[in-house]
């Protein structure tokens, strides 16, 4: 175990969690303001690098691409709302159908201007289209090109846009709609479109870092959004439970999550180095997000049981 | 001002569940009336108030305000026009949230909610004064997160929230049922005040005959999803709970089961 080896990896781990992070902001909007969890996202990510990349790979700007991918993840939010509100169905269940056609709809974008019409990877070269907006290939270099530059300010960006946006009349009635359905209704408020609207920007943002991802690695493939809710909610709960006591402001909340997918990867990158599988890494991330969501639970339930004096509550 | 034409209402129907709750109620409400409304576990009281609100689509009848033809507009297009008050004190206030944005949301309640900021520093100063007027030191908590006040200081709060826009019609179903007979008895005595103050016409559930008695103008009394009995202010001088007790039975033919009215 070489200790440089590690350090090498760092910078890329950081690029790699602060391109998730923004993901995971879009998981926060879903997961805490509105309190649905939203499982639309393995696709959308999905969907965001797939967009971005046949648009690039066809002549597109890549920061064009970038925004038709952001709004292809609105669309994919849009789907889900409105099976769960205007269908009726559970949102966990509305996210996850939206998520498996989504898997046949990226297999179609990325086989645009294919013979077969259907593609489960698309190569980004940087050497090809060397104006994208991050590429791993600089990861290492203390220019300006490094890709961490550009996520820093995009990641500064987009939480201040969320922090005004989420101020705003019509914000603090979504997150009235997150907080308590019937009290919203009560003050005018459609819950209805409400879910509809957040599902859409948490979807676009998620889009968005697909599409970032999809620049970053130099390829956008069908599968590379699998496991991107748990990883999401990783960097959520990592970001409380570090941070829950120190950032109260709610553009800090956004930070701490942006932080915590990047705890998560440098994390990650300590657990490989040391010797773990790369192939047990969704079943270690699993264990750990499982533990973190059930403590605020095991908490409450052994309050519960101090305040009845020691007997098991039932 | 509210006009009730023979609203019927059964829920799960066709199942072993089926419960008629409203029964062809008919009801006109003048402007400036302060009703009381009392009757028995299942008497219909709670759904009037949901289906006037639009918590559910009635099965047939028709619901006038103003004038206007409410009775298939959504929940949250009728909010423009009501106050409502819930017999939760968790119900009516989002949590989440701190004091000053729960009142800029009530105090928009209804409107177009567009791009500008969600609070203006001049509603600040108003709903600091106006918390005051309270009498539970909320005005210097501005901050602090609803989850963290006491249901007494949320159902206040909840109050304060559904007369700062001017309702139309306040409707509060039974807001005092799960407050401590002190606190209870404070947020009574605020209802009343805001009512006066601000002209406002009202519905008010209660299981308190005492209270349906000496609060408000006008007292109706259902049973089995119709109003049985209706008491104007003259009549309710003079009316004690025994004599309305006797009422009950010679309207309904049955004595009045709810405990809990002939508890308090």
């Amino acid at each position: 175990m070489n200790i440089t080896q590690l350090l090498n990896q760092l910078p890329g781990a950081a690029a790699q969690g602060l391109i998730w992070g923004i993901m995971a902001i879009g998981v926060y909007i879903t997961f805490r303001i509105l309190d649905t969890a939203d499982l639309t996202v393995d696709g959308s990510f999905a969907t965001g690098g797939a967009v971005a990349a046949i648009l690039i790979t066809s002549g597109v700007h890549p920061l064009l691409a970038t925004a038709i991918a952001f709004l292809a993840g609105l669309l994919a939010g849009l789907i889900t709302g409105v099976l769960h509100t205007g269908m009726g169905i559970p949102a966990i269940l509305a996210g996850i159908l939206t998520q498996l056609a989504l898997y046949s709809i990226n297999l179609r974008i990325q086989g645009l201007g294919t013979d077969l019409g259907s593609r489960a990877n698309v190569p980004l070269s940087i050497n090809k289209y060397k104006n994208m907006l991050v590429s791993l290939r600089n990861v290492g270099s203390f220019s300006i090109e490094n890709p961490i530059w550009l996520m820093l300010l995009i990641t500064v960006v987009l939480i201040g846009i969320m922090y005004w946006f989420f101020g705003t009349e019509y914000g603090c009635g979504l997150r009235a709609v997150g907080s308590n359905q019937q009290m919203a209704r009560a003050q005018g408020i459609s819950t209805g479109r409400g879910k509809i609207v957040g599902l859409m920007i948490s979807n676009g943002l998620v889009a968005f870092s697909g599409a970032l991802m999809a620049q970053y690695q130099g390829f956008s493939d069908v599968s590379m959004g699998r496991g991107a809710i748990v990883i999401g909610l990783a960097a959520v709960i990592i970001g409380e439970v570090i941070f829950g006591k120190l950032f109260r402001n709610f553009a800090l909340k956004l930070l701490a999550v942006s932080l915590g997918a990047i705890i998560y990867y440098l994390v990650i990158q300590v657990v490989l180095w040391l010797g773990l599988n790369t192939d047990d890494l969704k079943l270690l991330t699993a264990l750990v997000v499982a533990l973190f969501l059930a403590m605020p639970y095991w908490k409450s339930h052994m309050a519960a049981r101090r305040m009845k004096g020691g007997k098991p509550v039932v | 001002m509210l006009v009730l034409k023979q609203l019927y209402k059964t829920f799960n129907p066709g199942t072993v569940m089926q419960k008629t709750a409203l029964d062809g109620v008919t009801l006109t409400l003048q402007p400036g009336d302060f009703v009381t409304v009392i009757g028995g576990n299942g008497a219909g009281k709670s759904t009037m108030l949901n289906a006037i609100a639009g918590s559910f689509q009635i099965d047939s009848g028709s619901i006038l305000l103003s004038g206007r033809d409410i009775t298939h507009l959504p929940e949250h297009r009728r909010a423009a026009f009501l106050g409502r008050v819930f017999q939760d004190p968790m119900m009516g206030t989002a949590a989440s949230m701190n004091i000053e944005e729960n009142l800029a949301l009530a105090a928009r309640r209804g409107q177009r909610r567009g791009l500008h900021w969600g609070i203006t520093a001049s509603e600040r100063g108003a709903f600091r004064e106006k918390l005051s007027t309270l009498d539970l030191g909320l005005e210097n908590r501005l901050g602090s997160k609803v989850g963290l006040l006491s249901g007494g200081q949320r159902q206040a709060l909840t109050l304060l929230m559904a007369t700062l826009k001017k309702p139309e019609l306040l409707l509060l179903d039974e807001h005092t049922a799960a407050l401590d007979p002190k606190t209870a008895e404070k947020v009574l005595r605020l209802t009343s005040q805001l009512i006066r103050e601000n002209g406002l016409t009202a519905l008010m559930v209660t299981h308190n005959m005492k209270d349906a008695l000496a609060l408000g103008n006008r007292t109706i009394m259902m049973h089995e999803g119709r109003v049985i009995l209706d008491l104007n202010a003259r009549q309710k001088q003079t009316m004690t709970v025994e004599d309305l007790l006797a009422q009950f039975e010679q309207a309904s033919g049955k004595q009045l089961a709810n405990d809990r009215m002939l508890l308090t």
